[in-house]
């Protein structure tokens, strides 16, 4: 047993509606802890720092292995997962407070729907039901499949959008994930026969035109996801898209 | 294209910064250098600009209409923005918040070069060399001038590289570092060019 222990300032609010408060807590230390270890030692017992009784801390968590973004939160002012934020590694005391670019439900918890809401906007799914069997789609070649498995690796865990400058309040823009989920869906072989729907739902406002290139998205990404090539290359193909829309074309 | 209008109205203002109001800037950056090359020599330019055939329509149709339009538009696109370079310190962070400021000062900048230069000369004043060297005579109008056009410049410079972005000619990383040190290189080029020429009328 050490006396050693780790300080957390945590950002908290009671519903929706009420105003946010800090309360600090202090632990007894333990080797390998991470955030989310951190706030179940609290819920065992919510006492604060100052040594009263208060409401365990409320999160969202599910994986733990850094793969499904749920426990996004912003620590020590950075957007990331609360499994793979180690309290070794973090300066002390250490800040949790909920990404406020999403409507928080409680404490730590927020409401990442609009994510859900705009990966449908954009049709972020490959189509492949008929009133008869299709049979097999086109083959993917294996590099192509490498390359997008690389964009398939997104969470909706939010982070992009907390770090964006462009996802506001005062803006409807979708935000950054969304964006390169089109690009991964128009790669598929399969995803590609639909890819001016696509194209044509990312024109809309609030879509990909509403990106400022401050580039954070791309520098906050937890899996390393090439949004900003991801961007840059859906501007490409709607320059191409907005031509074909407004002039006709000889091809289908 | 019904709900489209934002993703056409934020490709024309990314086309009208760089045609014609970016190619306007260089042609104004070249015309004034002849300052460098003494009073008659800078009157004779401004001379043959300020009498070109259809000279009204050429201002409407190149400089005010797109201009005001990518000014008015920028305002919006800048005040839609939150800021965080506090939070994330990133370059190409720095230089989306720069390329506001740079912006917003900018338009600042030549609405008041416009209201003392063209606004005036409607009104009869002539302008020349010694209207210019009037203006500067006045070390806060020096001043005024050097931030004025250092950010005009820097904000074309760092725009090209958005606009490169923003129609899907720089798609990779690579390519768009290479273009940031390109487009830098362009604003250094261009800040000589028009702090020599503020020097020449002083």
């Amino acid at each position: 047993m050490s006396d050693k222990t780790i300080k957390f300032l945590i950002t908290r609010q009671d519903t929706p509606e009420t105003a946010p408060y800090e309360e600090e807590f202090e632990l007894e230390y333990r080797a390998n802890m991470n955030v989310i270890s951190a706030l179940m030692e609290i819920r065992r017992s919510p006492v604060n720092a100052k040594g009263e009784a208060t409401t365990p801390v409320t999160w969202e968590m599910n994986c733990l292995e850094e793969v499904c973004g749920a426990c996004s939160m912003v620590i020590n002012g950075k957007p990331r997962q609360a499994c793979t934020a180690l309290v070794d590694k973090l300066e002390q005391p250490i800040r949790l407070a909920p990404m406020k670019t999403f409507p928080v439900v409680r404490d730590l918890a927020v409401d990442r729907s609009r994510m859900f809401d705009a990966l449908k906007r954009v049709k972020a799914w490959i189509p492949i039901d008929g009133t008869y069997d299709l049979g097999p789609g086109p083959r993917m070649p294996e590099t192509k499949r490498q390359w997008a498995y690389e964009l398939s690796k997104c969470m909706t865990c939010g982070v992009c959008l907390e770090a964006c400058p462009n996802v506001n309040s005062k803006s409807d823009f979708i935000g950054p994930a969304p964006l390169s989920q089109v690009r991964l869906f128009n790669a598929h072989p399969t995803g590609e026969m639909n890819k001016e729907e696509r194209l044509n739902a990312l024109m809309e406002d609030g879509g990909l035109a509403s990106c400022g290139n401050s580039q954070n998205c791309v520098q906050s990404c937890p899996k390393g996801i090439p949004l900003t090539t991801s961007i840059a290359a859906l501007n490409r193909a709607t320059t191409f898209q907005a031509f074909k829309n407004f002039f006709g074309s000889d091809r289908v | 294209m019904a709900g489209s209008r934002s993703f056409n109205t934020r490709r024309l203002h990314s086309l009208l910064g760089v045609i014609p109001v970016g190619l306007f800037l260089l042609e104004h950056l070249v015309v004034n250098y002849f300052a460098t090359k003494g009073a008659a020599s800078f009157d004779n330019a401004a001379d043959f600009m300020g009498n070109l055939p259809f000279r009204y329509i050429l201002e409407a149709v190149v400089i005010f209409i797109p201009l005001y339009f990518h000014a008015i538009y920028g305002l919006y696109i800048t005040f839609t923005a939150k800021n965080n370079t506090s939070r994330y310190g990133y370059f190409r962070n720095w230089m989306y918040l720069l390329q506001r400021v740079t912006g917003v000062i900018t338009l600042i900048y030549v609405s008041w070069h416009v209201w003392e230069t063209r606004i005036a000369a409607a009104f009869g004043a002539e302008v020349n060399y010694q209207m210019m060297a009037d203006i500067l005579s006045s070390p806060f109008m020096v001043a005024f001038y050097l931030i004025g056009v250092l950010s005009a410049v820097f904000h074309f410079s760092n725009g090209l590289w958005s606009f490169f972005v923003s129609w899907g000619l720089t798609v990779s990383p690579r390519s768009q570092r290479i273009s940031t040190y390109v487009t830098m290189g362009v604003f250094v080029a261009l800040a000589i060019v028009s702090v020599r020429t503020i020097f020449a009328f002083i």
